[in-house]
């Protein structure tokens, strides 16, 4: 039973969902909007409220044990009991001036900074991986230089890397794109026929 | 250690700090880049040019702080044009760390309206802020059926049925179109549900690094257009005329990837050099 029930209840929910996609009547309708729409983000709170108790039980352990780096844990638990605190409904709820101060004064600068750095990264690797090794690590070489000339100023020859850079964008990479896609969409399909049908059962667990 | 040998193994602080000081230098030095606008923009932008005031756009703001610097330029112009359009304009913003920042932006791009216009656009009249509810997929599924079913109330706690705006709009079905800007997956969830389910028109604007992986979508039609990072954002911003921030950006940008290739070439120089000496010492 432990093992039957959830296997009949994916099936019939997986079942009721394809069935749905394709008969566009109100009782159908009825049933997306009651099963689809509003069960998942009921699951879903308690699912939040379960990630947030483990976040602070294993943050408190490591912090106890004096772990490696323990002091980043106290950062973290301090950014999450203020943000609730600060969007408790007696300091405003989500739009408190304590959130906006939160959201503008950290968490904008220390998001868009983090990303920022990445370009240092990608140019270091771009020095670094683009080397003509081989017939086909020159390909890609080229291509990459090719795609970033894109945006030159190069008198004449402007237009003709632009269209060079968009015929590798929309052949080549696209042929490749296309192809990974299909991919990707086949075996989504065949995933969850076998899941929906019971033959993939690894997400219910060992015991 | 050789001339080539120092060009084939730069230390990388070098390369960071020779990146630093040219984009500073960009940055401090202004100078035009010619800007050709791509087909990809232009189909937006004629898009919603050629909607009649009055007409409903949904702008889906799915992105955080992070890609703001390229993302947030070309939703100010889409705003821009929909403002100076009197096109009215539905917002979601489905990414954890966005509201907020969706709520800034459309205070200022309203600020900035009352500024150059004079007229002031209103919540709830002239567009309407949903905010932000977790789990997008089943979010855009709500919104296709019923914008009340995952907003029964606006980002400021207002009920949509009180709002002017929302008496004549249900679903997708009363807007024109979605153009979602995103940094994250979303952008495949409005391809795959809103579009997919709903045959909503759709365009997209995605960071520079994501806009390859959807050109497939716009071959197939499922999109009618792309705006590709800042030089997505820089066209767009030329065809609104509302230059700014991109535009500036796409000067930093070119700096930025020719201190890569210069790089890329003294890399491969010392590369062949060596190769070239080692041949010759077997």
């Amino acid at each position: 039973m432990k093992r039957q029930l959830p296997l009949l209840l994916i099936f019939a929910f997986g079942a009721f969902m394809v069935v749905q996609y394709f008969i566009p009547h109100e009782a159908s309708e009825f049933f997306y909007e009651f099963v689809a729409l509003d069960w998942p983000p009921i699951v879903g709170v308690f699912a939040l409220s379960l990630g947030t108790i483990s976040l602070v039980r294993v943050s408190i352990g490591k912090i106890q044990r004096r772990e490696p780096n323990w002091g980043y844990t106290i950062v973290t638990l301090a950014g999450l009991v203020s943000i609730l605190i600060a969007g408790l409904p007696w300091f405003g709820g989500k739009q408190s001036t304590m959130v906006e101060w939160e959201f503008n004064n950290v968490m904008l600068p220390v998001t868009a900074s983090m990303f920022a750095i990445l370009a240092f990264f990608i140019a270091s690797a771009a020095y670094r991986a683009f080397r003509a090794r081989s017939a086909l690590a020159t390909l890609l070489l080229v291509s990459a230089v090719i795609v970033m000339m894109r945006f030159f100023p190069l008198g004449p020859l402007t237009e003709t890397t632009g269209a060079i850079a968009d015929w590798i964008l929309n052949v080549p990479n696209l042929a490749a794109k296309r192809a990974i896609l299909i991919g990707v969409g086949l075996g989504i399909v065949s995933t969850a026929l076998k899941i929906i049908l019971g033959v993939e059962r690894s997400y219910l667990g060992r015991d | 250690m050789s001339i080539f040998e120092k060009m084939f193994a730069i230390d990388r602080r070098w390369v960071y700090l020779t990146l630093g000081i040219a984009v500073i230098i960009a940055l401090l030095i202004p100078f035009s880049i010619p800007l050709p606008i791509s087909k990809e923009a232009q189909s937006i932008y004629d898009y919603v040019d050629r909607l009649a005031p009055g007409d409903v756009i949904h702008l889906a703001m799915d992105y955080d702080p992070s890609v703001m610097g390229e993302l947030q330029p070309m939703t100010y112009a889409i705003l821009k044009q929909c403002f100076d359009k009197d096109i009215k304009v539905v917002v979601s913003a489905l990414h954890q760390f966005g509201p907020t920042l969706a709520a800034n932006t459309i205070d200022s791009a309203v600020a900035r309206h009352r500024e150059k216009t004079g007229e002031t656009k209103v919540n709830g009249v002239d567009y309407v802020y949903l905010g932000y509810k977790p789990y997008p997929i089943l979010i855009i599924l709500g919104m296709g059926q019923n914008y009340r079913i995952p907003f029964p109330r606006d980002y400021y706690g207002v009920p949509l049925d009180s709002l002017p705006m929302m008496a004549t709009i249900r679903n997708y079905n009363d807007v024109k179109g979605v153009l979602n800007v995103s940094g994250t997956s979303a952008t495949d969830y409005w391809i795959n549900y809103a579009q997919g389910r709903y045959n909503v028109p759709l365009a997209i604007g995605v960071t520079g690094v994501m806009a390859t992986e959807y050109y497939p979508y716009l071959q197939t039609n499922q999109i009618f257009g792309i705006l590709g990072g800042l030089k997505g954002a820089a066209e767009y911003e030329i065809l609104t005329d509302a230059q700014g921030p991109a535009v500036e950006g796409m000067r930093v940008q070119l700096v930025a990837h020719s201190i890569v290739i210069l790089f890329i070439i003294i890399g491969n120089i010392g590369f062949f050099a060596i190769r070239r000496s080692k041949n010759k010492a077997l």
